[in-house]
């Protein structure tokens, strides 16, 4: 759905992506690269499980939550890229239950 | 980080950065809070880090944020990026979130700059993965250089989803149509404004060329488009809607949908400050006098968390707003405020012109703003239904605050940003009432959730 422009001017860090490692530009968050490596989904709802994806890019609907470095409930939109950091979809609420409730 | 500052700023776009360099002018101790990584706000997002070749796609008002950037750099503010702000109350203590430790600090003048979020408007399928809104489009291509791949569909209404078509027109996006609900009517509605619009003439100019280009390009345009929908199992697969009478449906994994912004007013909210439902604007926002001032002594408001105005009148708006707070902490006296004040506020005035005739043009129909389809999700957090909210408008007595809690949207992460205005709507059109001030219902802090790991840090603090 999404690709990235070319972009020499940045360096490239390694991430985990859901246990593949990949190369990404830094200073990007972690909503943009997922989606420009083809993610569709980000999480799914704790309620009725359906899957959802960023929706504001912006911090404010809460849609984007995904589990980085272990942590659950993460905003993916507002998080920035990290050598090494591993990024995950997150199942409903997460694995740590209630963590950013 | 210091425990108390003259003047705390959160938010770092035009209204912010302007007011950042005025003040630090005067040598007060002045902070900046801002949850980017770098300042820029919503327009200028990735001002200095976004390559040559991507600002200039981006276009002329884009470019114009660098010289506002280097000024602040060079300003003596104390700037604190990736630090969100999660509580203000009427003590003027700020809670902040900064390299995951919490903090409460205070000041003696407070300027909320925090500009505005993309209007949510609730319609069957919005939750579905692969819809999105305009502004995170727009945020993807600004700050990351991300753009669509297999084309997209761009409905709704409103200047920023004709600049976003014309942005992604520039970079080859594919836009598989471009779908605009602005019913005629708002035409006529509109052709009253017209006149004084004529007075900020640049801006018209400006969309006429987007449109034009974009019709050059040979882009499917349609007008006055009703009953947009977008459907697919777990995720888009294709959008239908009606035009002329007649339904038609499109293929497509993206759409991206835009109705106007709104001022964020979740923090002056959790002050307590007084606001107003703007029937122009089709919003809330805080109420507030020629310099800012709420409702609040000591807490300013400046730039489109005030009302929409655009980014130049966000800027003017934010020097005004410092230049009150300078006089109220004697810094200035009243004679050097209103002399400084002159220009800033002539040219704000020139710059709002154009606002009326946008706004009736972009009006939004109230049939989408009050939904009557009873399966669309308005709470997207707590996946509540319009059907839901409609039937607990009777138990609650039409009060929006009682909908809330009976039927528990509003109440998920967000805090009721993405669900608020459309509740407050299908609550009055439920009950037959007229929207008012208090229809909307009461946001509380904190304003961003914090996790408990978070919060026993700020006891640690403060014990310390
Ligand atoms: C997604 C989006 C895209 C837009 N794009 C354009 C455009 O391309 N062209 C245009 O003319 N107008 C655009 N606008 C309209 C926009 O409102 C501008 O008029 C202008 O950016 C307003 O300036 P401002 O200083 O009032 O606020 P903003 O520029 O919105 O700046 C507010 C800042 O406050 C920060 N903030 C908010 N809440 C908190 C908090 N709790 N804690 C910490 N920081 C916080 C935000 O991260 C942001 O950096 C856009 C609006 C949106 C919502
Ligand atoms: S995409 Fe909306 S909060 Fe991150």
């Amino acid at each position: 759905m999404f690709k990235q422009l070319q972009n020499n001017d940045l360096g490239n860090l390694e991430v985990t992506l859901d246990g593949c490692k990949i190369l990404v530009p830094q200073g990007t968050s972690v909503a943009a690269v997922v989606l420009a490596q083809g993610l569709r989904s980000t999480r799914t709802t704790p309620i009725s499980n359906s899957p959802r994806a960023p929706f504001c890019m912006m911090g404010v609907c809460y849609d984007c939550l995904m589990i980085i470095d272990g942590k659950a409930n993460q905003h993916s939109c507002a998080t920035y890229v990290k050598q090494g950091m591993h990024v995950e979809t997150q199942q409903g609420v997460g694995p740590a239950l209630g963590d950013a409730r | 980080m210091r425990d108390h500052y003259q003047l705390i700023i959160i938010g770092a776009g035009p209204a912010g950065l302007a007011a950042a360099v005025t003040a630090t002018n005067h040598g007060i101790s002045c902070a900046l809070l801002d949850e980017q990584a770098s300042p820029g706000g919503q327009i200028y997002r990735a001002i200095e880090s976004a390559p040559a070749t991507r600002a200039q796609v981006l276009g002329s008002e884009y470019q114009q944020g660098k010289t506002l950037a280097e000024e602040f750099r060079a300003c003596s503010v104390e700037y604190f990026p990736e630090c969100k702000v999660w509580s203000l109350n009427s003590e003027r203590e700020v809670g902040v979130l900064y390299k995951d430790q919490s903090k409460i600090i205070s000041a003696d003048q407070v300027l909320v700059a925090s500009g505005a979020i993309e209007r949510p408007v609730p319609f069957p399928g919005w939750t579905l993965p692969g819809v999105m809104q305009a502004g995170a489009g727009q945020i993807l291509f600004k700050s990351a250089g991300v753009i669509p791949s297999d084309g997209v569909v761009l409905a709704g209404s409103g200047p920023l989803l004709l600049l976003l078509a014309w942005q992604y027109m520039q970079v080859g996006v594919e836009i598989k149509a471009m779908l605009d609900v602005t019913p005629h009517s708002n035409f006529l509605s509109a052709l009253t404004k017209f006149p004084r619009a004529l007075l900020a003439h640049h801006y018209l100019t400006k969309g006429l060329i987007y449109q034009r280009d974009l019709k050059r390009a040979g882009i499917v345009s349609k007008m006055a488009v009703s009953n947009l929908k977008a459907e697919g199992n777990g995720e888009l697969q294709s959008i239908s809607y009606r035009h002329l009478g007649r339904e038609h449906s499109i293929e497509t994994g993206l759409l991206m949908t835009h109705f106007g912004v709104i001022p964020d007013i979740w923090l002056t909210q959790a002050a307590g400050c007084q606001h107003r439902r703007d029937s122009s604007q089709q919003c809330w926002r805080p109420q507030h006098n020629e310099w800012g001032n709420t409702s609040i002594d000591g807490i300013l408001i400046a730039g489109d968390g005030a009302g929409i105005n655009g980014v130049r009148s966000a800027e003017y708006a934010g020097r005004l707003a410092v230049l009150q707070a300078l006089f109220s902490l004697g810094v200035i006296s009243q004679a050097e405020r209103n002399q400084q004040s002159i220009n800033p506020r002539k040219q704000m005035r020139k710059e709002r012109h154009i606002r009326p005739f946008l706004e009736a043009y972009f009006a939004i129909p109230q049939n989408m703003l009050a939904t009557t389809d009873k399966s669309t999700i308005i709470c997207r957090c707590e996946e509540i239904t319009a059907g839901e909210i409609r039937a607990a408008v009777d138990n609650a007595h039409g009060d929006s605050n009682q909908v809330k809690y009976l039927s528990r949207c509003g109440m998920g992460p967000c805090q009721g940003r993405q669900c608020a205005n459309a509740v407050a709507h299908i609550v009055a059109d439920a009950g037959g009432e007229a929207i008012s001030d208090s229809s909307l219902f009461r946001g509380r802090p904190p304003v961003a959730p914090l996790t408990l790991a978070q919060l026993a840090s700020l006891s640690a603090e403060n014990a310390s």
